[in-house]
């Protein structure tokens, strides 16, 4: 660390003009980064690591300006630059790959022309055709099969971790001296993940490139990274060696990053932060950041007893009484039998097609994105369905649901043949009410113009039998208190709700018709490891108390660990593995099940 | 692709049969009988009775429909009562006076519209894109007939620039010999630059009248799709590339913005083609529009059927390129053919 540092950020604050007035994004935050050095900067969403490295490229929206402090790269002050020797820093000198590699790219441009464009850009002296070698050349560095076709490939017609090696081809085509990676694997499968973070060391490393790693994923900065940044609302509140800051976290901000992040050995109320005895509960919208006020109670109120009843049980007598727990030859709550969903192969056709010259496709009609599973859910159970994208999980789910049709196979639910109900019509039977699901995404899977109290009274108006005005309002409040969304905010907006309060309006909206069995589509994933924490421990909490089943759809496993009793791995359409989630993932029987499981980036263990 | 054509055009053949059905019963429904109007206000009952069966509309609907279909199908669209002359030939002549000055107003308008929009969506809050949004606003609220009428009052009356707003050529030249119906285009085949001279300037005013109300769509369509591009995480990663703004601007960013302003401009075309009707009036323009606006008038039905018809065959025509041009640009689009 003697040397000049190749980027050295001091003091630097980025402030935002917005219709509220200006919003300090970044304040004060100072990091270096050396030759050849990997740091991570890690915080949650909100925290300003992205618009720290927006600032170090200086491609900060218009109305975000770097209001102080000082960028210097390799002796160049980014900060007075010109935007012309910007522009040559750009790509040449300092690139950056993104999260959500599909809409990284030109999605009307080929690939390799995409890559053509940086390599034109900054490199005078190539010829005409030189330049498409080097751009097949790129393609090839980041292990892209077959570069010289993918050369022509649009965006659209590759997966999302091929379009991630692109944009990374992209990036290191010009052999920059500093790469800053953006969420670089966030909504890539973990195997996806664990390929595309190995090829950026690894390239990195071979050219002695310095690497700015940008993410919310501990386990992820742990593995890669040689010193950590952790932010907290645009503030740097802890630098140190990575192999420090996991065996001693100083600040209360990483610890309680680091006790919410799911990993293996703990339960889901450890992931909860530790008890404050300082903070009062809150009931304005605040919830979120300090865990909530449910699983507040749980703490406080109960001792140290891990079961709780939902908020303010007095004056509300639980309505959902617990379920005795019958162990007996009942028969299962969903059982599914050789369930297969076959798609025309249309589009896959046409690809292949393109791909060797337009010959027919010589393959099957048909492609089998279900082929023939049957599990089984038991009454109170939560079982976890994973595998990666393209498994064929998100369609067993749908078909369960009844959005989709299936080509074959049973699906019992409740005694109850429901495979042969057409999805049409399914919509408005009594039976609809027992299967609900929870979405993915609490902000799309929410109606934009609906208020909270109208969203969660939605099923209730469809299906339910609560009419009236009042009596709809109070059923509303009855169920924000159940999953700790404060009553005030029912009156509120989408937009105007944090990420964890919609998927706490997603939930309340599930769970408004006692539903016997609610399908949970990746609930957590767009959510910070926190409000996750706070989340998981509401859907076990409201399993137990409401006797529900849960099929749980996920492609993170300590999240699968956490939450379900049994679990069933999917690959290509078949289940490869099912059974007790200790057992399973514990001691994995099939080499899939294995491989998923060593991609997951490790966190340490938090010193307790 | 021609596989896609040949599939869109077979897709077209029932919505035109629905127009054919739809346009005979609503000519029928009209007010007003076509009988009395030619017999004239001096008739005899017995001769408009005589007139009516000539005209065959004393027979049943369904047998007059019959009829007309099967004229249709031979490719009569019928004769106008009011000039005696067969609709298909008026319509032939008059659709490319029509289609000349709607396309020359449609390219002025393109051609001041998208670098407009453009440059308002790349510079937000500066003067052009202050300019863009007066000159949009303008377009859209003053009538085409008021545009036209004030055209002609400054350039034809107050400065005299421009000739006198009477057809398509002044009155001393005559027409180039026909092989498109467009004036300009057969003006150079013949190499008769004088009847190019004259059929430009007669064309100008209009065309420019036409522009400015076609302005506003096209502006800030163009406008709004740029900003969206312009927002977009792979004009980022341009940007964070370091392409120059030229670069980033034309190849990432106005490619992408101009599949909605290309859906505009199918709208705007097809829409002009049939609303200019006011200033084909104003410059006493021989095109379709005034012609199936006083055939109306008259309770003429053929020609109004013709008109109607000839306008949905364009529109699925424009539909078809629309689409076409859509898969040239956007790869996606061409796999679902």
């Amino acid at each position: 660390m003697t040397a000049q540092p190749l980027l050295d950020v001091k003091d630097l604050t980025v402030e935002f003009t917005t219709r509220r007035g200006i919003v300090k994004a970044v304040q004060h935050v100072d990091i270096s980064v050396g030759k050849g050095e990997t740091v991570g900067i890690v915080g949650e969403s909100g925290s300003g690591k992205s618009v720290t490295s927006y600032a170090v490229m200086r491609i900060l929206d218009r109305a975000g300006r770097i209001a102080d402090g000082s960028v210097r790269f390799s002796g160049i002050d980014v900060k007075a630059a010109t935007e012309s020797q910007m522009r040559d820093l750009r790509g040449r000198e300092v690139s950056m790959i993104f999260q959500n590699p599909r809409a990284a790219l030109n999605p009307i441009r080929k690939v390799g022309h995409q890559i053509e464009d940086v390599l034109r850009q900054h490199v005078q002296q190539a010829q005409v055709t030189d330049r498409g070698e080097k751009a097949i050349e790129a393609l090839e560095q980041v292990k892209i099969a077959r570069a010289r076709e993918r050369y022509h490939a649009y965006p659209f017609e590759l997966s999302g971790g091929m379009c991630q090696r692109v944009v990374i081809a992209l990036a290191l085509a010009c052999n920059p001296q500093l790469l800053i990676a953006d969420e670089p694997t966030t909504g890539l499968d973990v195997t996806t993940q664990k390929a595309v973070m190995d090829l950026i060391v690894e390239l990195t490393r071979r050219r002695s490139m310095s690497t700015i790693l940008i993410t919310h994923d501990l386990g992820l900065a742990a593995a890669y990274c040689d010193r950590v940044v952790v932010m907290e609302k645009g503030r740097v509140v802890e630098t140190a060696k990575s192999a420090d800051i996991f065996a001693a976290p100083r600040h209360a901000y990483t610890r309680k990053l680091m006790r919410a992040t799911p990993r293996l050995g703990v339960s889901l109320r450890d992931l909860l932060p530790e008890e404050d005895p300082l903070a009062s509960p809150r009931v304005r919208g605040e919830a979120d950041t300090l865990g909530s006020a449910l699983a507040r109670q749980s703490v406080a109120g109960e001792g140290g007893s891990p079961r709780v009843v939902p908020a303010d049980p007095a004056p509300h007598p639980n309505p959902f009484p617990v379920k005795n727990e019958e162990r007996g030859p009942i028969e299962p709550l969903l059982s599914v039998e050789k369930l297969v969903k076959e798609y025309p192969r249309q589009g896959a056709g046409g690809m292949l097609a393109k791909l060797f010259g337009r010959k027919p496709p010589v393959e099957e009609e048909t492609f089998r994105a279900v082929d023939g599973i049957s599990f089984s859910i038991d009454h109170g159970e939560s079982v976890g369905l994973v595998g990666e994208s393209g498994c064929g999980k998100s369609t067993t789910s749908m078909m369960v649901m009844r959005l989709l049709d299936q080509t074959s196979g049973r699906i019992m639910f409740d005694g109850e043949d429901v495979g042969g109900i057409a999805p049409q019509s399914f919509a408005r039977l009594p039976r609809r009410s027992q299967i609900q699901m929870v979405f993915q995404d609490p902000t799309d899977s929410l109606n934009p113009r609906f208020t909270a109290a109208r969203a969660i009274a939605d099923p209730i108006m469809q299906l339910g039998d609560i009419r009236g005005r009042d009596a709809l309002r109070a059923r509303c409040e009855e169920l924000a208190r159940l999953v700790g969304l404060p009553v005030n905010l029912l009156d509120r907006f989408p937009h105007q709700l944090s990420g964890g309060q919609k998927a706490r309006v997603g939930i309340a909206r599930a769970i408004a018709l006692h539903p016997k069995l609610v399908i949970l589509d990746e609930p957590t994933a767009a959510l910070d490891v926190s409000v996750q924490a706070v989340v998981l421990n509401l859907l076990q909490d409201l399993k137990q108390s409401m006797g529900m089943s849960y099929l749980f759809v996920s492609h993170d496993l300590n999240v699968v660990r956490l939450l379900c009793d049994r679990v069933i791995v999917m690959r290509a359409g078949r289940i490869v593995e099912q059974g007790a989630s200790e057992h399973v993932l514990g001691n994995p029987q099939d080499a899939y099940t294995r491989e998923l499981l060593t991609a997951i980036p490790h966190p340490p263990l938090p010193a307790s | 692709m021609l596989a896609m054509i040949g599939k869109r055009l077979l897709f077209a053949i029932p919505s035109l049969i629905g127009v054919v059905i739809v346009t005979f019963l609503l000519t029928r429904a009209l007010p007003g009988d076509p009988a009395a109007y030619f017999a004239g206000p001096a008739a005899t009952k017995e001769a408009v009775d005589q007139i009516r069966k000539k005209l065959g509309f004393d027979k049943p609907l369904i047998e007059q429909f019959v009829r007309y279909s099967t004229d249709l199908a031979h490719g009569d669209l019928g004769s106008s009562l009011t000039t005696g002359q067969p609709v298909a030939a008026e319509l032939r002549s008059r659709l490319p006076a029509s289609a000349e000055l709607t396309l020359l107003g449609l390219v002025v308008s393109i051609v001041i519209a998208i670098p407009l929009g453009v440059l308002a969506a790349t510079r937000p809050g500066s003067w052009i894109d202050h300019l863009c949004r007066v000159t949009t606003t303008a377009g859209v609220s003053l009538p085409v007939f008021f545009t036209g009428l004030v055209l002609v009052y400054v350039f034809y009356f107050r400065l005299g620039w421009s000739p006198a707003p009477l057809g398509r050529l002044d009155v001393f030249t005559s027409a180039p010999p026909t092989v498109t119906g467009f004036y300009l285009v057969d003006a150079l085949i013949a190499r008769d630059f004088e009847a190019f001279r004259s059929a430009l300037s007669q064309l100008i005013l209009p065309a420019v009248t036409l522009a400015i109300f076609s302005l506003a769509p096209i502006a800030r369509m163009t406008r709004a799709s740029m900003l969206a591009v312009l927002a977009s995480d792979f004009v980022r990663t341009a940007r964070a590339s370091g392409l120059s703004p030229d670069k980033v601007i034309v190849t990432y960013a106005f490619r992408n913005a101009m599949l909605p302003v290309i859906t505009t401009l199918s709208m705007v075309f097809s829409f002009l083609l049939g609303a200019n009707v006011l200033v084909e009036k104003v410059f006493a323009w021989p095109g379709i529009g005034s012609y199936a606006v006083e055939a109306l008038i008259a309770s003429d039905f053929a020609p109004v059927q013709g008109f109607v018809l000839t306008m949905a065959v364009m529109y699925v025509l424009l539909n078809l390129m629309i689409d076409i041009l859509y898969g040239v640009i956007d790869p996606r689009v061409r796999l679902e053919g």
